[in-house]
């Protein structure tokens, strides 16, 4: 029961911070429902019994990423000196299309048979642990060089001329 | 609830954050709407792994959400060198490499 009613409150807040994120003019207020979609779907995390998730995606995605926007943004309206409006092109087209793909699968996902939700299985922060060190250890490496890689890059190009 | 319903709410999600990369003008906007259709395959992933019950949904989802703090770091630097370069950020005034 309590799933249920989760749910279709993480759906709606979803649903309507990603609605406005993508629609309101206002870039600053976008990126800030961005943060609340981000939390929102760390709620979705939550009902899928992953409370780990959602503690790296409030840290990392709606810490961090949140962050980032929030200085570029105003990094950029300094150097202009105005507030940043975004305007929307294509309106239409872009809403057929989202549309189109929408439906497209909605259509793929309703011939897929009924899963069974298997009972929760405890705690999977252990298992969790000893497969970033087992099987998926050479992805873990990978993706610290990747993470340095991109660091060093945005360090170069936010560099100052001089 | 069944995976159908989060498969669901995923795919709309990923639909809006489409519209916003076809509608936005402005790059950062842009950018936004990619960090929605990243946030959508992580729920599908995630939804996945707990009705599957494997694991591998889960790390799949720490390597997205790494790689897209990656991504929108570098990302939105980019953003900043083009601003300073050209003084706007509208993706449709950025023609440098039209020959």
């Amino acid at each position: 029961m309590t799933e249920i009613v989760g749910f279709w409150v993480a759906a709606v807040v979803l649903v309507a911070a990603s609605l406005a994120v993508v629609l309101t003019p206002n870039l600053f207020h976008a990126v800030l429902w961005l943060a609340v979609a981000l939390v929102a779907t760390g709620g979705v995390f939550l009902l899928l019994d992953s409370p780990f998730l959602f503690a790296v995606q409030l840290l990392l995605y709606a810490g961090g990423v949140v962050t980032i926007a929030v200085f570029a943004i105003m990094l950029t309206e300094r150097l202009v000196g105005e507030s940043i409006r975004q305007t929307s092109r294509f309106v239409f087209n872009g809403a057929v299309l989202a549309a189109a793909v929408f439906v497209g699968l909605l259509g793929f996902l309703l011939q897929a048979g009924a899963v069974a939700r298997p009972a929760a299985a405890g705690d999977q922060l252990r298992d969790l642990g000893r497969a970033l060190v087992g099987p998926f250890a050479a992805p873990l490496q990978l993706l610290g060089v990747l993470l340095v890689i991109a660091l060093l890059g945005a360090l170069y190009f936010a560099r100052t001329e001089d | 609830m069944p995976l159908h319903a989060y498969l669901i709410l995923a795919a709309l999600v990923f639909a809006i954050g489409l519209f916003g990369v076809l509608t936005r003008k402005n790059a950062v906007g842009i950018l936004l709407g990619i960090e929605l259709m990243l946030n959508a395959v992580n729920v599908n992933l995630v939804a996945f792994s707990r009705f599957r019950d494997d694991l591998a949904g889960l790390i799949f989802t720490l390597f997205t959400i790494a790689i897209t703090v990656a991504e929108v770091a570098v990302g939105l630097a980019i953003v900043i060198v083009i601003f300073r370069v050209r003084r706007t950020i509208e993706a449709d005034h950025l023609d440098l490499l039209r020959g």
